[in-house]
């Protein structure tokens, strides 16, 4: 109070000082400190959750080595364990997620930017993006009790009659499946597809539509020529994200997969995946060497994610640097 | 030679819900002229432009009353596929909206591509139309290079040349030029003035010294309605109408 602002009125006679101006924004400093070590323990943290999944599993690498990826025999009594049925389980319960799913999600989110009309397109892309909120632990009960015996009784009898020449639909039929698995993940990531690639279609300029409307496309034909291959990057992110979803997938799946340590060709087989089996079986390890092969998988799944999304941005990159003019350009 | 124009409006009222854009406009364009629209922002210069490809019907809630001939055909009769009426009546826009993942090339070609009937090589309508378009030399070695290698006037050009590939005999232009460059928009201009040889062009300008320059008719329109429609020079010298001569002299505007 009594002491006055010094540069309110500079005294007379005297130049503007710069020494007003100088000064450092403390607030500024914390700012960014905070920012910069919140940055750092993500790293750190990679760093440290690889470190233990190596460390938790070097007995079982020492024991089995690369050749735990190729074995299939998984008996805890002899300690006899090999991850090749999970790793397989893993890839293709999320492809046959994916076949499923984008064909779907794409479907709706053309229809829902593109044709719908006006009123509905909010409400119906409200709920389909509720459908991420259910926890996964619902989709395994819903799985257990509602799609498996729906599955049971029409659409697997129905596959097995018309396809049933094809080893992948041939078989007894249990129920619980490689396939069931796949609908209920397909389920699952459509939320999430459907949802990115929605925005991604809005943010493709009218004029771009426009264009292709007045060179004599319908509605459809402008679609295919001119708004999916603009979204085409954003579209591929949004399978990424799905992928993502569909390997890290625990809950519902080891529901209603059947949880066997099997190979099979037929989708009506039970599987296992890498995640399920970690879930289920960590608990119930009671060798040192059973810990370490279910630290094995984990440290599996850690890596084949990381590499499958690792290929899956490459391919975004491609496509982006193609669609950017391949070089010369200015 | 007949005197029927090449596109004649007759009462046209264009509406968004309800509400009129234009109101009972009747206007004609004869063939092999440039016909430039001009007025102040709103006054429904572009909704007009659009009803002559029935592009305004694609805005929810747009509505059209009266008619529209295009070579003496009624293109609001029920007979009328707009898909293929856009093929004789193309259009430009005002910012250049090349397919940005289609390499030269194929911007020209998506035109013909949606309606693959053409007897002629692809190759050789491509070429026809990018030297129609004034853009040949400048990209005849670098056909499979994305369209956003090109500057703006030349991605301009590019999309007139795609318009021109299908083969209309009509060509819409909304103020092609407000979005470039002095020497672009000279190009652009320069290419109209050849172009009218072949086709009947009208175009949507804020500037009066473009259309001043490069039109045959040129039609003021001023709060949705049509105000004077007359050759381009006594429109500028001798305007009939107070609003015309104040928006020319530039009074208001």
């Amino acid at each position: 109070m009594n002491e006055p602002e010094s540069n309110v009125a500079p005294p007379k006679g005297e130049p503007h000082g710069f020494q007003d101006l100088s000064g450092t924004n403390v607030g500024d400093i914390v700012f960014k400190t905070v920012l910069i070590l919140g940055a750092l323990l993500i790293p750190v943290l990679l760093g440290f959750l690889v470190w233990e999944l190596v460390d938790g599993s070097r007995l079982a690498i020492q024991e089995y080595g690369l050749g735990f990826l190729t074995s299939s025999t998984w008996d805890p009594v002899a300690e006899e364990f090999g991850a090749l049925p999970l790793i397989f389980g893993t890839l293709l319960s999320s492809l046959l997620a994916l076949l499923i799913a984008v064909p779907l999600s794409l479907g709706v989110a053309v229809f829902l930017t593109e044709f719908a009309p006006a009123r509905i397109r909010s409400p119906i892309a409200f709920l389909l993006e509720l459908l991420a909120a259910i926890p996964s632990v619902v989709y395994g009960l819903w799985g257990i009790f509602v799609l498996i015996p729906f599955l049971r009784a029409t659409i697997f009898p129905f596959l097995q009659g018309t396809l049933g020449f094809l080893p992948f639909f041939s078989g007894p039929i249990y129920g619980p499946s490689m396939l069931a698995a796949a609908v209920i993940l397909a389920i699952m990531v459509m939320p999430y597809i459907m949802s990115v690639s929605r925005e991604v279609l809005l943010a493709v300029p009218a004029s771009q539509r426009e264009a292709a409307i007045a060179l004599g496309a319908t509605r459809w034909e402008a679609v295919t020529t001119a708004v999916i291959p603009s979204a085409r990057s954003g579209i591929i992110g949004a399978i990424i994200l799905g992928l993502g979803r569909a390997l890290g997938e625990t809950m519902a799946v080891t529901m209603v997969i059947g949880n066997t340590h099997e190979l099979a060709a037929s989708l009506f087989a039970p599987g296992y995946t890498m995640a399920a089996v970690v879930a289920n079986e960590f608990t119930e390890a009671s060798t040192d060497i059973h810990f370490a092969a279910l630290t094995y998988v984990a440290l599996a799944l850690f890596v084949v994610t990381l590499a499958v999304n690792a290929f899956a941005r490459l391919l975004v990159w491609r496509v982006t640097q193609k669609a950017s003019g391949s070089g010369g350009g200015r | 030679m007949s005197d029927r124009p090449r596109v004649e409006a007759q009462n046209l009222t264009a509406s968004y819900h309800g509400k009129p854009a234009i109101r009972e406009v009747s206007l004609s364009f004869q063939a092999n002229q440039v016909h430039a629209l001009i007025g102040p922002s709103g006054c429904g210069k572009s909704t007009f432009l659009r009803t002559i490809n029935r592009m305004h019907e694609l805005t929810p809630g747009a509505t059209v009353e009266g008619s529209v001939l295009v070579d003496g055909k009624d293109i609001y009769t029920s007979g009328i596929n707009p898909m293929h009426l856009r093929r004789h009546v193309g259009m430009v826009f005002q910012k250049p909206t090349p397919f940005p993942t289609m390499s030269i090339f194929d911007n020209v070609a998506a035109g013909l591509k949606i309606l693959p009937r053409s007897e002629r090589p692809l190759a050789e309508v491509v070429e026809e139309a990018l030297r129609g378009a004034a853009l040949w030399d400048e990209v005849k070695d670098r056909l499979n290079k994305s369209a956003l290698s090109l500057s703006g006037g030349q991605q301009q050009r590019l999309c007139i040349a795609r318009t021109l590939a299908p083969g209309p005999t009509v060509i819409l232009l909304d103020e092609p030029t407000s979005a470039l460059d002095p020497t672009a928009t000279q190009r652009i201009e320069e290419l109209l003035y050849k172009l009218k040889s072949k086709y009947t062009i009208v175009i949507v300008t804020h500037n009066m010294q473009q259309a001043a320059r490069l039109s045959d008719t040129t039609s003021f329109f001023y709060l949705g309605e049509l105000i004077e429609h007359a050759d381009t020079k006594s429109l500028f010298t001798t305007p009939q109408k107070e609003r015309t001569e104040a928006y020319v002299t530039g009074k208001f505007g």
